[in-house]
């Protein structure tokens, strides 16, 4: 029994080790790409989720209106505003006080102080003591002095002093931003909400969908299961081939000069948006389409035809059925790409400042992703963090039709 | 310092046996390939290893130099021995391992490089010439080996792809042995190939066995005849029979074996 | 008389007809891509010509002057040396240029780890994930260079000593390269499994460790294919929007720094089209030119890529 190195192993090559270290290198290169490709989108993601943060959130105080003074007042609401501030807020003795205390709550708040005590006195009456409890939203500089922790840098000396003293007595409360997502468009970054550039959205998918799932999954079946191999129906493919890789934008100069200076449609609205659109993502879902057909077996169809169907019965009844959901997924994921696009929309007047949610397909609209990069633009810093916020609405949004869209294919998967 | 214990008893049985395969089972996840092999591969001799497609007699060849490592499905039992060290030792780096046992595919499978190249590509990554000269007689001898120098001396600068189906197969042969490996496996290496061609690599084969030890995979039992001088016969899976080639195709001792040479099984 | 049992009876005939609509319907959605192709070429052809028979077509494609604001209506004639859109092709190719080289070996490195090193378990997982960079909103994009990305670079810059411009095509140009990450890891992983098995055990079989196999035998072998490949991933840097809208310069400057401003073709259709002008005036029809030759150039790359691709891939079937 003797021991010697295995003549199979590395010290019996001279040069191995140098090899295997390349080999490593070479490796690690790759994980070093995939790693940091993935790293970014995770970096992207969580950077502007913390943006995102503060525009999901919002604080309220507490202000107590006496009762004669809203019957007195209520038709002046900026001096109601100002004699309830004075009530509620100690040493407001000059104008310059009186500027701050107003100040302390958000642009507006006499509408909504107005609107809140209308509400109290349908449903309850106001307490014994004769005055009435009202959660008013408060200022952005308050709420961002409260968030951060720092009362010193925004506030005067005297609103810090307010401000310690509603958090000393609890008069503050922290609540979910619910006007984030049902209010329109505003100059105020306090009162601007997604709400109607979410309903433009839908109206614009819904045109999208209804345009592109129906001219997309004919042309899918003319072309796989009717169309005769020759050169019209090579230059047809060729043409949904390429068409699929036009930049987004120039389809934007198509719907400008064709939907809107030619058909004289309206400008802006969710009717021309979701045809651009549909134009945009009729190519994705015919290929799509076409290949959900290519996976229907053969042995269908011939079955089809052995019990005497034709050709088009054998297409809607028996082929059509089986692929449908090879269909939608490729739809669905085609609406994913539809719903973020911007830049077509722009060319076609989508970007106007549109506070009221369109009442139909043919009202000026403004759609999620358009309100994104207008909020962007935006030089108003309070801007930023709904920017965020409206990304991150919009990414759950692709999250949730992207899962949908794995969801069925998975589903699909299992019956063949 | 990896060491290796071997046990140096000179039996007089495996002196010979270049290759000594034992207890070798092959799964593929739950597919069972090939069901506990013994084998020996006698140095210097011509092994054929014979029978219907998909009995795992390729499955067989590719586990003596490890190429089913590239399978991560695949899972191998049992030992091999190459001179006495089992291939599948944590130890063995497959580099060495496949310098030693070179390969040569069912279709002539050249680089996209020049002649010269195709053969100087092996030498080159291991190191085994130290200067130009050196891989410039490496390189002839090789092709002079293989048969194909007197084809393509004049112009080793084009590429290997632009040679007939034989002469890219002799090519594959001369890179396998400009490595100068101990033992040659061929995968069907005439399957792609004429009846002209496949002669010369037959004859080439004859030649070869003078320094190498070769195993090779056919489907044409003339061939086995032809070329080898031993011959095993798998049957989905196992080895049935094994022995001397002429022994083996005039009086097998299995009622399968017999089968499939009459051709009632194949 | 009596017809043949294999004829169809007279009753069959509204069911032809109806067939006949159907397939008439089906014949007339596949004409609407084509419809669309023409549209596409009309409009921009029909509004270029108008723009041209107000600036000199010389003038557009090598003029060096791109300053559309200070165009003066003087009525009749033709304007010259503003609309010079040479500045905009080398902002356009400096920004794609810089997205390539971030794209290029993200991507042929990420395809390589995916089809060679990577079993099936971590590939199933790895490239849906890398995937979801391609589904990003460019919006979010151009959101995250120019909140995130412009300012570090910016600092990053200035603490190496250098004058980093707050638009810089270099943070643009990083953003698009990682959103065409997936694009070119996807075809190089196409070409690369087109790479014939045998050529790859070719060189296992000699002894070849992995990387050597990559790097010798396999990435030669696909080297036209990804050529192609970064074609198409040319083209779809050249078209896109957003990125450069939020994260690059607005007024044109004829440089080749990447720390500089610089503006892109796309960039100006956007701005020429969302102004208030008239919209005879070439101010706006100058959009349409732009269009025009970024519909060409992009078609160029994409059909020039794919006609690549594909010529390899049949050199190995």
């Amino acid at each position: 029994m003797t021991n010697k190195p295995h003549p199979l192993s590395m010290a019996s090559l001279p040069g191995l080790d140098k090899r295997y270290r390349a080999e490593k290198r070479f490796k690690f290169a790759g994980v070093l790409a995939v790693f940091s490709s993935l790293a970014f989108l995770g970096f992207l993601i969580v950077a502007i989720a913390l943006k995102s943060a503060g525009a999901f959130q919002t604080y309220e105080v507490e202000i107590l209106v006496k009762k004669e003074k809203y019957l007195e007042l209520r038709d002046q609401p900026f001096i109601f505003l100002q004699s309830t501030m004075r009530y509620n807020l100690s040493g407001v003795v000059n104008g310059q006080a009186m500027r701050e205390a107003v100040n302390m709550v958000v642009d507006g708040a006499e509408i909504d102080l107005l609107d809140h005590i209308e509400n109290l006195q349908q449903n309850t009456r106001a307490d014994g003591l004769g005055s009435y409890s009202v959660w008013v939203t408060l200022s952005n500089r308050v709420v961002s002095a409260l968030s951060k922790q720092d009362i010193g840098t925004n506030l005067t000396a005297r609103q810090q002093a307010w401000v310690e003293g509603w958090v000393a007595n609890n008069k503050v409360r922290q609540r979910f931003n619910v006007g984030f997502l049902t209010n329109g468009d505003s100059r105020d970054p306090e009162r601007a909400g997604i709400g109607s550039a979410l309903v433009g959205s839908a109206f614009m998918l819904l045109v999208c969908m209804v345009l592109s799932f129906g001219v997309g999954i004919l042309a899918a079946i003319y072309l796989e299961e009717f169309a005769p191999k020759n050169k019209y129906t090579v230059f047809l493919e060729v043409n949904i081939n390429n068409l699929a890789t036009v930049p987004s934008i120039i389809f934007g100069l198509l719907g400008l000069s064709v939907f809107l200076n030619l058909f004289g449609l309206p400008r802006s609205a969710a009717i021309v948006g979701g045809m651009v659109l549909a134009l945009m993502t009729m190519p994705t879902i015919i290929i799509a389409s076409r290949l959900a057909l290519q996976s229907v077996p053969l042995s269908i169809r011939e079955a089809a035809f052995s019990v005497g169907a034709s050709p088009l019965q054998t297409v809607f009844h028996h082929v059509l059925p089986l692929a449908l959901p090879g269909m939608l997924t490729g739809t669905i994921l085609g609406m994913a790409r539809a719903i973020g696009e911007t830049a077509p929309l722009l060319m076609i007047g989508m970007l106007a400042f549109i506070v009221e949610a369109p009442d139909n397909i043919f009202d000026p609209a403004s759609v999620l992703p358009v309100q994104i990069f207008l909020w962007a633009e935006s030089p108003e810093r309070g801007f930023e963090e709904k920017t965020a916020a409206a990304i991150i609405v919009l990414l759950a949004f692709l999250l949730v039709m992207n899962l949908t869209a794995i969801i069925l294919r998975k589903k699909l998967e299992k019956k063949w | 310092m990896v060491t290796y214990t071997v046990n140096e008893d000179n039996n007089p049985d495996t002196v010979k046996a270049k290759i000594i395969v034992d207890k070798v089972s092959v799964a593929y996840g739950d597919h069972l390939a090939l069901n506990d092999i013994a084998l020996d591969i006698i140095s210097n001799k011509v092994t054929a290893l014979i029978g219907p497609s998909g009995c795992g007699k390729t499955t067989f060849l590719r586990c003596i130099n490890r190429m089913n490592d590239l399978i991560g499905s695949c899972k191998v039992t049992g030992s091999i021995l190459l001179d006495g060290y089992d291939i599948y030792a944590p130890e063995v780096d497959v580099e060495v391992l496949r310098r030693k046992v070179g390969m040569v595919f069912q279709k002539p499978n050249p680089f996209p490089k020049s002649i010269y190249d195709n053969i100087a590509y092996g030498v080159k990554i291991h190191g085994l010439a130290s200067d130009k000269e050196e891989l410039d007689a490496i390189v002839e001898q090789s092709l002079v080996r293989a048969g194909l120098f007197e084809e393509v001396a004049d112009r080793l600068d084009v590429s290997g792809t632009s040679l007939s189906g034989g002469q890219q197969q002799r090519l594959c042969i001369a890179r396998a042995i400009a490595i100068s490996p101990d033992v040659i496996l061929m995968d069907e290496p005439c399957s792609a190939l004429d009846p002209i061609a496949t002669a010369k690599i037959e004859e080439l084969i004859h030649e070869l066995k003078e320094r190498y030890t070769i195993v090779i995979v056919t489907h044409s039992m003339q061939q086995a005849a032809r070329v080898s001088d031993y011959t095993a016969f798998f049957h989905e899976g196992d080895l049935v029979e094994k022995g001397e080639t002429s022994a083996l195709f005039t009086n097998p001792n299995d009622k399968r074996t017999e089968a499939y040479i009459t051709g009632r099984i194949g | 008389m009596t017809l043949s049992p294999l004829k169809m009876k007279r009753t069959h005939s509204v069911k032809n007809v109806i067939e006949g609509a159907i397939k008439a319907c089906l014949i007339a959605s596949s004409a609407i891509a084509v419809l669309v192709t023409v549209g596409i070429i009309f409009s921009l052809i029909i509004q270029s010509v108008r723009f041209f028979s107000e600036v000199s077509f010389f003038d557009f494609l090598f003029g060096i002057e791109w300053k559309p604001q200070s165009v003066t209506e003087i009525g009749g004639g033709k304007v010259s040396g503003v609309f010079g859109a040479v500045p905009l092709f080398v902002g356009t190719f400096l920004i794609s240029f810089i997205a390539l080289l971030v794209a290029g070996p993200f991507g042929i490195f990420s395809a390589i780890y995916l089809s060679e090193y990577a079993g099936d378990r971590k590939r199933a997982l790895i490239k849906p994930a890398l995937e979801i960079l391609a589904g990003v909103p460019t919006v979010v994009y151009g959101f995250f260079a120019a909140i995130v990305i412009a300012p570090n670079i910016r600092g990053l810059g200035s603490a190496l000593g250098f004058n980093v411009a707050a638009e810089a095509a270099i943070s643009a140009g990083i953003v698009m390269g990682v959103m065409i990450i997936p694009l070119v890891s996807s075809i190089v992983d196409d070409v690369i499994s087109a790479v014939p098995i045998s050529l790859k055990e070719g060189a296992i079989g000699l002894g070849a460790t992995r990387s050597e196999t990559v790097r010798h035998v396999i990435l030669p072998a696909a080297l036209p294919g990804i050529a192609g490949g970064m074609l198409l991933a040319a083209s779809r840097a050249v078209g896109e929007t957003m990125i450069v809208v939020m994260a690059a310069g607005l007024a044109a400057q004829l440089s080749f720094n990447p720390l500089e401003a610089v503006t892109t073709v796309t960039v100006q259709i956007v701005l020429a089209l969302t102004g208030d002008q008239e919209f005879d005036s070439a101010k706006t029809l100058v959009a349409f030119a732009l269009g025009l030759t970024l519909f060409i150039v992009t078609l160029t790359f994409n059909l020039l890529g794919n006609w690549i691709v594909n010529r390899y891939k049949e050199a190995y079937d």
